[in-house]
């Protein structure tokens, strides 16, 4: 059997020869200036863990404010800011660039063989955009706060006092790091394959990060020019979205969704990503339909560009343009059930391991099927003029940002843990963390389905006492959810100082980043690997059996 | 067992100086061949995302000029159309000289690269020239963007053309700023003899750019100066 795996022993005497890792070097400096994707993706990591840890507890306080009916902890404005940093912060500091830039720095060029991204020094540029942005943004939290919403609707974001110039020009130079980031991801999978490394044996986390680069690329600049128009329009009151001015605020939609609904797909395909990678991984098992999953992903990206309408169904388009927007909507679907179908058939008949990434990916097959499914009543005309606006549409956009893609991220995390620090975590902490996660997350969201189709409105700080007991709830089971977070954080964080090293390859992978040293080496591998198989043809999988299928 | 190919000039890190690796090859890329098409693909994802960005604003012009045709009618015959011309022919030229200084790299034409370069740079001042006078003409006249427009005598609702027309051509003057910015760039690393037959790729993607410039200029010309 020749497989991958004779890469191990090639690579191995030379490891020891050279020893040494990428996190052998110290001081500030060798970090600012790295040029090492592995480095460069750790620091997004730490910087998207600070944001989520500050968006998270603003979270924390929403719902805390909601445990009763009247307004108690905060007054309206105060709550408004509450809220729309807690979007604005966990869209485009944390789950936009969450797993791309986090894992996807760290992971992609290793899973290629490559000695690095195509473009090291812009991948540097970006994170330094990326930080950059963010400072704008946390200015405009410090400075005069911001009560939008993440949407920045006009015309209330170009009447209201609150520091949307500030938010806006952060996100803004924030979509110069998406744009650049996803260019260099694209160029490296086309460019830096190590020989062997086919397209249909490229890790499904590329197939995934590749169509996530393309939408980053092609959308992100239709978010800056209509942020760049926004800021114009506020500023010198040319007329393009200020219905006062003459302008139109329906365009702003049209071209706010036009990015921000490709933009969800930037937020979850990353996620499918590294759940195909878990599932089959953890369950020992060929992956199942490995190319309706790579196609699906480049189906999602491709029909995701031609469904902004749906969040328009009540804004005044037009009756057709709202149904061929429906109907596109449902397309969808079936790209992503292909997916999920495909996940659960992995793990039939597999050997199963209940490790924490693979508990963190059943958690995210559960919420991920609700959200995805909750979708299609949004998605349906009928009943999105009932639910729009409403807790139903939080919840299910929680289902899939929330329980999809972070979900994703944790359980990848987790996974791809070991190999990034050389260190091994408690699977007591970890399990438990995964199983608060998943009572705690629905606690929070099932409730807020229920009293969103019952009628509740989003972005109230109070409301009618008949949703008194489904707020506690969802406010109690926040609570939770914080909790197995902060035990999953905790988790990873003390695994740094505890003595536990990881092995090589603690999961028996076969992709390629499995097979340098833990943690890797500064230059990834010694000498130019090569494969002569897919990423999942593990070795205890029966290949005489699998050609009788084929 | 044919993996793990070893060859020698593979080991990147040790292999600066290596013959094999050429200075100019960056420790990551195994060959100039993938150096350069690494590159020039990363140049047509920026000019695609280059494109959808300006999508933004022609998108807006649609919306808007749907909404005001007779404004649109109107105002634009307070441009001037013959300094409109001017700069088209100007921009024209220098995409010429670029594609020329383009050819010059390659072929390695040291002498021929850099006068390509100062005269696609000198055309590209020269635009930015014509243009600062044709501001300086708009805001003698009061046509200010939106709400600062004060001008006189243009039916409907010209804040929003003069709006439009120097949001759409100050984010191109923008971008040729940059050009001269990256051109003079190129053109310091081409007086220190740094491209070649070999290693061209700076010149070609800034040209690459400089093309984009110069189409985004073929559109907004006959869109905002002749309306009809
Ligand atoms: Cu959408």
């Amino acid at each position: 059997m020749t497989t991958a795996t004779d890469t191990i022993s090639a690579g191995h005497h030379e490891a020891e020869s050279h020893g040494g890792s990428y996190l052998d070097r110290k001081g500030v400096l060798s970090w600012i200036f790295t040029l090492d994707h592995k480095r460069i993706g750790l620091m997004y990591l730490g910087a998207v863990s600070l944001f989520f840890l500050i968006a998270g507890l603003l979270a924390v306080a929403v719902r805390y404010e909601l445990m009763t009916a009247a307004p108690d902890l905060v007054d309206g404005n105060t709550y408004n800011k509450l809220f729309t940093l807690h979007g604005a912060i966990m869209v485009f500091l944390v789950i936009i660039p969450s797993i791309p830039a986090s894992l996807g720095n760290f992971v992609l060029p290793l899973m290629l063989g490559a000695k690095d991204v195509a473009f090291p020094r812009l991948n540097l540029l970006s994170l330094w955009i990326y930080f950059f942005g963010a400072s704008f943004m946390v200015y405009s939290i410090l400075d005069k706060g911001l009560d939008t919403g993440w949407t920045f609707y006009t015309p209330y974001s170009t009447s209201t006092s609150t520091a949307v110039i500030s938010a806006t020009t952060g996100a803004f130079i924030l979509g110069f790091s998406s744009i650049l980031t996803g260019l260099n991801f694209i160029v490296t999978i086309h460019k830096m394959r190590a020989p062997g490394v086919t397209w249909t044996r490229l890790p499904l986390f590329l197939w995934a990060i590749y169509s996530t680069s393309v939408i980053q690329v092609l959308a992100t600049p239709v978010l800056a020019i209509t942020l760049l128009l926004l800021i114009i329009e506020r500023t010198l009151g040319i007329g393009i979205f200020d219905p006062a001015m003459g302008g139109d605020p329906v365009l702003f939609q049209h071209f706010f969704w036009f990015y921000s609904h490709p933009a969800v797909y930037i937020m979850i395909l990353p996620g499918f990503g590294v759940i195909s990678e878990l599932v089959t991984v953890h369950s020992r098992k060929h992956i199942f339909g490995y190319k309706a999953i790579a196609l699906s992903s480049l189906a999602i990206a491709i029909i995701s560009f031609l469904v902004w309408g749906h969040h328009m169904f009540v804004s005044g388009q037009s009756e057709l343009a709202s149904a061929i927007f429906s109907f596109l909507t449902f397309a969808v679907a079936v790209p992503t059930a292909i997916k999920v179908f495909s996940w659960v058939a992995t793990l039939y008949k597999g050997s199963i391991h209940y490790n924490t990434p693979m508990c963190y990916a059943l958690v995210f097959l559960f919420l991920f099927t609700i959200g995805g499914l909750t979708g299609i009543f949004l998605g349906t005309l009928s009943t999105d003029v009932h639910l729009h606006d409403t807790y139903f549409v939080v919840a299910h956009f929680h289902y899939v940002m929330m329980g999809g893609t972070l979900i994703a991220f944790v359980g990848g995390l987790f996974h791809w843990w070991p190999k990034m620090t050389g260190k091994m975590y408690s699977e007591f902490a970890g399990k438990l963390s995964a199983l608060l996660v998943f009572i705690g997350f629905n606690l929070t969201f099932f409730p807020q389905f229920i009293m969103g189709s019952q009628g509740m409105p989003r972005r109230y700080h109070e409301y009618l006492p008949q949703y008194q007991t489904y707020h506690l709830w969802s406010s109690i089971g926040s609570f939770v959810l914080a909790a197995g977070l902060f035990i999953a954080g905790g988790a990873l964080f003390f695994s740094l100082f505890g003595s536990r090293k990881a092995e090589k390859n603690p999961w028996g992978g076969i992709s390629l980043e499995w097979e340098t040293t833990t943690p890797p080496h500064e230059h990834n591998f010694h000498g130019q690997p090569a494969v002569n198989c897919g990423p999942y043809d593990f070795p205890e999988i029966d290949h005489t059996q699998e050609k009788a299928h084929a | 067992m044919s993996t793990s190919s070893h060859a020698p000039a593979a080991h990147g890190h040790d292999a600066h100086g290596h013959g094999e690796h050429p200075k100019f090859l960056a420790h990551h890329f195994y060959t100039p061949e993938q150096q350069l098409t690494s590159a020039k693909l990363g140049m047509w994802l920026f000019l695609a995302q280059e494109i959808l960005f300006f999508g933004g604003v022609f998108m807006a012009y649609i919306a808007l000029r749907f909404f005001y045709p007779g404004t649109f009618l109107a105002a634009h015959e307070h441009l001037n159309k013959l300094a409109g011309a001017a700069n088209t022919i100007i921009l024209l030229t220098s995409s010429l000289t670029m594609a020329l200084a383009v050819r010059a790299a390659q072929v390695g034409n040291k002498k021929s690269l850099i006068n390509n370069l100062i005269w696609t740079i000198l055309f590209a001042c020269a635009f930015m020239v014509i243009k600062y006078f044709e501001y300086s003409a708009k805001f003698e006249h009061g046509y200010l963007p939106g709400k600062y427009y004060h001008g006189h005598g243009i039916e409907g609702a010209p804040h929003v053309f003069f709006g439009l027309y120097f949001t759409m051509t100050g984010l191109h003057g923008l971008h040729v700023l940059i050009g001269i910015g990256v051109l003079a760039w190129v053109l310091i690393r081409a007086s220190k003899d740094e491209f070649g037959p070999q290693f061209y790729a700076p010149v070609e993607n800034v040209g690459l750019y400089w093309h984009l410039v110069d189409l985004i200029w073929i559109f907004l010309f006959p869109l905002l100066y002749l309306v009809r």
